[in-house]
């Protein structure tokens, strides 16, 4: 392997694993806040204990977030210092942007959330964590605007003097086309996984017998309540994702042809909901299809004319020249690896699907207040509805991340080119392997502490303190390390 | 003033709030097994900092963020020319953050002192190498005409980098351990008033060598202004300290690394990345920056929310201003729940 294939490997492991908890975050930072609101409106300490118990959950999540989202933002540097180099103009504002008004907002009001329950008036208490979630919000928008920028490069001119690209127009970019589909896409997707988590995670409680009867109701308030977040948020990533993915069709026909593993043109074109093909993706074995869908989803009209992959690699060629990047990514000019994109973009759509279809389910089987269903069935859901919208995620971000090879920058730089020059094969190796290592020891003190006090459950109720808003008391802190 | 300046100016100021707020942080982490004795005493210790470190690494993030909009050039030689350096600070990074807020999540002794070596590891190897880092900056790296780093880590080890890195480390532990006699009561804070005149005073000695070593090979007139500034700042810290004036001696530590860290760029300007292969490569605030286009936008936001992140920065510190002592550590969180 070389430096390139190193440097991509780094970046789809530490960002798959940064990823798996950034939704998690987003998700239930506005649930929480809307529990500990609704304990204030209406007096009722189901809600501040459920604020308690996931607000705990969510720290040991938020925590690992936060770490792992600083290596994001220096390997832009340390392994693709030539992309840094090209798109720094445009790419790095967004980025400065995000750490001034999102990471400040996240980290200070989170210190307060946590430390101040005696020492902040209750409602400025709550709106706390309302604040922190507005900070994920305004990061998921800045970093996608970034990433959006690659995937469709707007408001740039190339400065042949420089030999980079420069910003022409700031607007553009933050309202590119693809982010406009893209923000919206993702955050209902975090919508989707925070609600499944809290739903999940409660469902569990509230069937497994060691829980008190008395706290039954309350889980079943937070299993309705994230399942409704969840599914409400489903069908918005469904129709996000439809106009994400005719939008798609527009800059990037090739990756969109490569999710369906479409070689030739068709008019109509057909989606195939499942095939088995030779294992370079170029035959077709066995196939179940939905005739006219493609067409639809592509263009929103069931007749329309799909481009296939060989058409578009011949476009491509005679506007782009030879593909400089070919040896890394398959043997097809310009062509993604085809059975990975075929792949994630079904298990994206197919695992999002069913954990929408599981919160839907979730909602029947709890509509009466002293129903507790029974069976092993029903733990299964319980432990796969955390689990269902993180993998989504991350199939849905290998699609589009590696759709979009062998660009790093759609139509402007490969992936190839933009590697650091300066970086040797070990230091990379040392790299990848380090925090490798470091990530996996850590997803098992995580997950092995999520489920420690998962298995806890809720703590009794306890009045909490009065705020102390004049002189520092010589009371115990209400929460210390 | 031109905005490549300005930026130049901004960033200095980024590094400096982060050096200034961080530095108490990464102090108080190395300290902890040294000021502490049982448990309760590592809590108060951790507490004093468990609201706000996480707001004040957020600035170098900021800082990191800020180098690659205003100057890309400059974020992309640095971040690959000091690999593994910066790896080692990312992992330090990783397992601190991750130690603060897991090691209360279990009783067991075990688990609290693998997190408090985790705390003190992570403290302690970024405390060394951002000093070793900012020295090697300032002093120049060999840099070739494509504005490669083309030096090894082993360039990055030459003793007055070392000698930063110590700097840094004093400094880190002087004002940590003042933060502590200003932040807590009790025991703790008199040991961790005496620790500081123990630890600040040679601190002292190794930071006017190297400020002094600065100025003679980088120097300018305004960084030797900056660099007195900050000796006489350190050196009224301590005795402030020595007084037993906790307010004022953190102060002094805090104007100290502001001061000498306002010096570093100072010293650095008009360069960037200096080379040590040919001036000519030298990365400067002209050739490695951003459009001016972009600075413009970059610098709307900075003038329109700056202001408001410090005010609530400034705000959390008044809220959580009260000294700790060990009656104002709860019981274990786990034994309170009754499991």
């Amino acid at each position: 392997m070389d430096v390139v294939d190193i440097a991509r490997w780094q970046f789809g492991i530490i960002t798959v694993y940064h990823f798996l908890f950034v939704p998690i975050t987003i998700g239930m930072s506005a649930i929480i806040a809307a529990f500990e609101t609704m304990w204030l409106r209406t007096g009722n300490e189901h809600y501040l204990r459920l604020t308690k118990f996931f607000g705990k959950l969510f720290l040991i999540n938020f925590a690992i977030g936060v770490v792992t989202g600083i290596v994001q933002e220096f390997q832009f540097g340390m392994n693709w210092s030539d992309y840094s180099r090209f798109v720094g103009d445009i790419f790095g504002a967004p980025l400065a942007i995000e750490g001034l008004l999102a990471f400040f907002l996240e980290s200070t009001f989170l210190g307060l959330w946590i430390f101040g329950w005696d020492k902040l008036p209750r409602a400025l208490h709550a709106a706390c964590m309302w604040i922190v979630h507005i900070g994920t919000l305004l990061s998921a928008y800045f970093i996608l605007a970034a990433n959006s920028w690659m995937q469709n490069p707007v408001g740039y001119e190339f400065n042949p003097d420089t030999g980079r690209a420069e910003l022409t127009d700031f607007w553009a970019v933050m309202f590119n086309q693809v982010q406009m589909v893209t923000f919206p896409h993702t955050v209902a997707a975090c919508y989707l996984t925070g609600g499944a988590f809290i739903a999940g995670v409660a469902f569990w409680l509230m069937v497994r017998d060691r829980t008190p009867d008395a706290d039954r109701l309350m889980y079943r308030k937070a299993v309705r309540i994230g399942s409704a977040v969840a599914l409400v948020a489903g069908l918005g990533v469904a129709v996000t994702g439809d106009l994400q993915g005719k939008v798609m069709t527009e800059v990037q026909p090739m990756k969109m042809a490569a999710a369906e593993a479409l070689y030739e043109t068709e008019a109509p074109a057909d989606f195939s909901v499942f095939t088995l093909g030779s294992l370079d993706g170029s035959e077709e074995i066995f196939s179940i299809k939905i005739p006219n869908l493609l067409s639809y989803l592509a263009e929103g009209n069931f007749d329309a004319e799909v481009q296939g992959i060989n058409q578009l690699r011949e476009e491509y060629k005679q506007t782009y020249g030879e593909d400089p990047g070919a040896k890394y990514y398959s043997p097809g000019d310009y062509t993604p690896i085809i059975p990975v994109t075929y792949w994630t973009f079904r298990l994206m759509i197919g695992l999002g699907a069913v954990a929408a279809a599981g919160a839907a389910l979730l909602l029947w089987v709890t509509r009466h207040k002293h129903l507790r269903p029974t069976g092993r069935g029903w733990v299964w859901l319980a432990v796969s509805m955390p689990l269902l919208p993180v993998a989504a995620n991350s199939f849905g971000w290998i699609f589009t991340e590696m759709g979009r090879q062998p660009w790093a920058v759609f139509g402007l730089m490969t992936t190839a080119t933009a590697v650091s020059p300066g970086v040797s094969v070990g230091e990379a190796w040392t790299s990848v392997i380090t925090l490798t290592l470091v990530y996996a020891v850590l997803m098992v003190v995580e997950v092995g502490l999520m489920l420690r006090y998962i298995r806890k459950g809720a703590d009794p109720f306890e009045e909490p303190p009065t705020p102390n808003l004049g002189e520092p008391s010589e009371e115990p802190l209400t929460f210390a390390y | 003033m031109e905005l490549t300046t300005v930026w130049f100016s901004l960033i200095a100021v980024l590094w400096i709030g982060y050096f200034v707020l961080e530095g108490f942080d990464f102090g108080v982490g190395m300290l902890l097994p040294v000021l502490s004795r049982d448990d309760t005493e590592r809590r108060v210790v951790i507490n004093t900092i468990g609201p706000v470190w996480d707001g004040n690494e957020v600035w170098v993030l900021v800082a990191g963020g800020a180098t690659f909009a205003a100057f890309p050039e400059w974020y992309a030689t640095l971040f690959s020319g000091f690999y593994l350096p910066l790896l080692l600070i990312l992992v330090a990074l990783i397992v601190r953050g991750l130690a603060f807020e897991y090691r209360a999540k279990r009783d067991e002794p075990e688990w609290k002192a693998r997190w408090d070596k985790a705390i003190f590891f992570g403290s302690l190897v970024p405390a060394v190498l951002w000093g070793v880092a900012f020295a090697n900056i300032v002093r120049g790296v060999p840099i070739d005409a494509d504005k490669e780093y083309v030096g090894s880590t082993l360039t990055l080890l030459n003793p007055y980098a070392l000698l930063g890195g110590l700097t840094t480390l004093g400094l880190f532990l002087t004002h940590g351990a003042l933060f502590l006699a200003l932040k807590t009561d009790g025991d703790i804070r008199h040991r961790a008033r005496a620790l500081a005149l123990v630890v600040g005073v040679p601190t002292a000695g190794i930071a006017v060598f190297f400020l002094t070593w600065t100025q003679l090979v980088s120097g300018a007139l305004w960084s030797s202004a900056a660099f007195l500034a900050a000796g006489l700042a350190l050196i009224g810290g301590l005795y402030a300290a020595w007084e037993a004036r906790e307010g004022w001696a953190f102060m002094g530590t805090f104007a100290a690394i502001g001061l000498a860290v306002a010096g570093l760029f100072l010293a650095l300007f008009p360069d960037v990345m200096p080379s040590t292969i040919d001036e000519a490569y030298s990365l400067t605030t002209t050739n490695a920056a951003a459009t001016d286009y972009t600075l413009t936008i970059m610098t709307w936001v900075a003038v329109l929310f700056t202001p408001i992140v410090l005010l609530y920065q400034g705000w959390t510190y008044w809220v959580f201003r009260k000294r700790i002592s060990v009656h104002h550590i709860p019981t274990p969180v786990l034994a309170q729940q009754g499991s």
